[in-house]
């Protein structure tokens, strides 16, 4: 076997379109469906963030007096499944996979392109299909859980177009997973071993593992779901016999590994970023792998631990309460891994590393209320209050976002060639660092005194830790203007970064800036230490 | 298995092949085929979950009649027997004998269909009776939307074997090999299926 790791010949560039129309065709350049992912998850990052602002504006008064009750809940359920389903899960995965897991494997572009621009061109149809729901008698309203029957007896067609949704985005998901599998695992070239790869390999392995095995049982579910709401079938109506609560075990099963498909890339993404901005190499490389793929493992038997107060019985308590427990040791190995990774390195504090320490700091609260959480008799106190919300955004949005904005502040260079403004850029993570902490911080603190979630009024004893949220979220909303600002500026009149403006190791800065079409003009540099930072140069050859 | 690993003989024996990269396509449909399973995995779950803590109501039916669906067992464990056939038949570039075994694979495919809805007019239960009948129709109607693509692509295939201008040789296996590891896995899921469903 030659180590020829010329993929198909698919990528007949003459017959695309060149330019920025060639983001709006169906390319098969791995580079440009990272892109498509990203611009698409933030147009979509954009509505959601809208949605989420309804409904601070909503929780600044005890009163629905902004807007009713029914269009509070489905406002609520499109805010959580667009920032899932449609920003998060595609950019941490999508974007930042397709443009960087090829560098990383020495190839040329991903395992199966036309699938990859499949599972990419799923995605813009479904999700308007999800917020034109809201013009047919209403969206779904039974949030993104979608538990019976709750969903069931809310307005029908809201929740089938949103079922049929959610499943063409997991098909996608799935086909991105399987193409991630095949590139890591085949597509490497030979003399690259595992252990050498950058982390986000890993993580993106992992990820993949838990998308294949966990994503077909949620489509299974829903439709079994969209059966009992068109067919009268009676799979979770109790009132024809049904089990609600088997909904529930189907649906974590996937559920609670999405909340890793979500958090997985974002530690793979960190690891690269830190050891670059450090000056030092990956703390742990070896603890850090196996730290992944325990999280993998034990992720996939903890999902009943969101199911606590769902009449589940006492082993299953124990049992889940000891799982979730345990995950916190691999995670608790990976954050100080990532803090000896700062410890006295030469630390250049520039936008992607204030993102990335402000993930740290974020995710470290959230981890703690995660584990928490996870103890059965303070679950059952703060279950379905804003305890869980507050640990919920701490995850995603204080781990998860923080981390996408960092990355791209980091890649930006590599992709178009030009300096985004540091100014304007630290100005983003203070408002966001800031907004973010106002806005959730407070809500442990109401979820503890008894505020439940997803309702539209509150006891008006809660109304001014409230208020203190919403301006929170006020500042989240303003500090996506720099941002814009920023990007759009930088595009046209940047500083030329030049291909390797951070000094970087990993490989998709020893190409130009931004990268030719199939990634290398000649052969890939083959990179055995993608971490090699402070040593020196004739050292790393 | 002889059948599914001899595209590594092939480039072996093909200087032509060798220059090109391995070929990971059987690597993605697995991983594909895990995940397809998982879905069945999910239903045999509920299904499993349901008979234990959910009786029915009084004067439910769930009784199976067990000759036709052990046909089909029978029918789907000769088609994939045929079905290896017809890979050895192509591997010996003898083309007309895998079209006709592939063909012979599709015809047990279509009556195992055939059965499988006799066997639904036939019940004494329709979708919504009660849970063990929705359970019931929600699984072998899954499974059975599994063997009427798998027929469909036999159908392709054996087209695409025909001895002038098709596409399928011993040069160019994949698509049979492809098809064929979905029909065992397809073949596969009915026994466990059946094992659960109609003996349990």
């Amino acid at each position: 076997m030659t180590i020829s790791i010329d993929p198909q010949k698919t990528n007949n560039e003459s017959l695309q379109p060149k330019g920025w129309l060639r983001y709006f065709s169906f390319s098969l350049d791995h580079k440009v469906i990272g892109i498509q992912y990203l611009v698409c998850g933030f147009l979509f990052y954009l509505i959601g963030g809208t949605l989420a602002s309804a409904i601070r504006i909503e929780l600044a008064s005890p009163m629905s007096d902004f807007m009713p009750r029914d269009v509070y809940n489905q406002v609520l359920t499109l805010h959580g499944t667009i920032m899932i389903f449609l920003w998060i899960v595609p950019v941490v995965n999508g974007a930042f996979g397709n443009y960087l897991i090829p560098f990383y494997v020495g190839a040329r572009d991903m395992a199966f392109p036309r699938l990859n621009a499949v599972a990419f061109w799923l995605i813009p149809p479904s999700g308007l299909m999800l917020v034109a729901s809201y013009f047919v008698e209403g969206a779904a309203q039974a949030g993104w859980t979608a538990y019976p029957p709750l969903s069931i007896t809310t307005p029908q067609s809201g929740q089938i177009i949103w079922i049929m949704s959610v499943l063409l985005l997991g098909g996608s998901s799935i086909f991105g997973g399987i193409n991630f599998i095949a590139t890591i695992i085949k597509l490497r070239r030979p003399e690259l071993k595992l252990m050498q790869l950058p982390m986000y390999c890993w993580a993106m392995l992992g990820t993949s593992l838990l998308v294949v095995l966990s994503t077909p049982v949620l489509a299974g579910t829903l439709i079994l779901l969209s059966f009992d709401i068109i067919a009268n079938t009676g799979f979770f109506n109790p009132v024809l016999g049904g089990n609600v609560v088997v909904y529930q075990h189907l649906f974590w099963f996937y559920s609670h590994p999405a909340v890793y498909i979500m958090v997985l890339p974002a530690f793979g993404l960190v690891s690269e970023i830190l050891p670059v901005h450090a000056r030092k190499p990956l703390f742990g490389y070896t603890t850090m792998v196996f730290s992944i793929m325990g999280i993998v493992v034990l992720g996939l038997v903890v999902w009943a631990h969101h199911m606590f107060t769902s009449g589940t019985p006492p082993w299953m308590r124990l049992f889940f309460t000891i799982a979730t427990a345990f995950i916190a040791v691999p995670t608790g190995i990976k954050f100080f891994n990532w803090v000896a990774t700062l410890w006295g390195g030469k630390i250049s504090i520039n936008s992607a590393m204030l993102f990335s320490c402000g993930f740290i700091i974020n995710f470290v609260f959230g981890g703690i209320t995660g584990v928490a959480l996870a103890q059965v008799p303070f679950d059952i106190h703060v279950h379905d209050t804003y305890f869980v919300v507050a640990h919920f955004h701490y995850i995603v949005y204080g781990g998860t976002v923080f981390i996408i904005f960092s990355s791209i502040y980091h890649w930006f260079p590599k992709v178009t060639g030009k300096m985004l403004n540091e100014k304007l850029g630290i100005l983003h993570f203070i408002i966001t660092f800031i907004g973010f902490n106002l806005c959730f911080a407070p809500q442990h603190w109401l979820g503890l005194n008894g505020m439940p979630r997803r309702v539209a009024e509150y006891d008006p004893q809660f109304q001014f830790v409230n208020q203190i949220s919403s301006l929170g979220a006020l500042l989240m909303a303003i500090s996506t203007i720099p941002f814009l600002i920023n990007v759009f500026l930088s595009m046209r009149n940047g500083k030329n970064a030049g291909d390797n403006p951070w000094n970087a190791l990993t490989p998709e800065w020893l190409t130009s800036s931004p990268p030719p079409v199939e990634n290398w003009e000649g052969e890939a540099p083959l990179v055995e230490e993608p971490y090699g930072y402070g040593k020196e140069i004739s050292e790393q050859k | 298995m002889t059948t599914l690993d001899s595209s590594k003989e092939i480039q072996k024996n093909n200087s032509e092949v060798n220059e090109t990269h391995e070929d990971f396509r059987m690597f993605g449909l697995i991983t594909f085929l895990i995940a397809d399973g998982m879905t069945f995995a999910g239903f045999f779950a509920a299904y499993l979950t349901y008979k234990a803590v959910n009786p029915l109501p009084d004067g439910a039916i769930y009784e199976l009649e067990l000759p036709i669906p052990t046909l089909n067992t029978i029918l789907l464990l000769v088609s994939s027997a045929t079905f290896h056939k017809a890979g050895k038949a192509l591997l010996k570039d003898k083309n007309s004998d895998s079209q006709k075994w592939l063909f012979f694979t599709a015809f047990l495919g279509i009556i195992f269909l055939i059965c499988q809805l006799f066997e639904y007019f036939h019940l004494p239960f329709g979708l919504t009776d009660n849970l063990f009948a929705s359970t019931f129709y929600a699984l072998t109607g899954f499974h059975g939307l599994h063997v009427t693509l798998g027929t469909l692509m036999i159908l392709i295939i054996a087209w695409q074997s025909r001895i002038n201008g098709g596409r399928l040789t011993s040069q160019n296996m994949f698509p049979l090999e492809a098809v064929e590891l979905y029909w065992h896995f397809v073949d596969g899921i009915w026994v466990v299926l059946f094992i659960i469903l109609y003996l349990l």
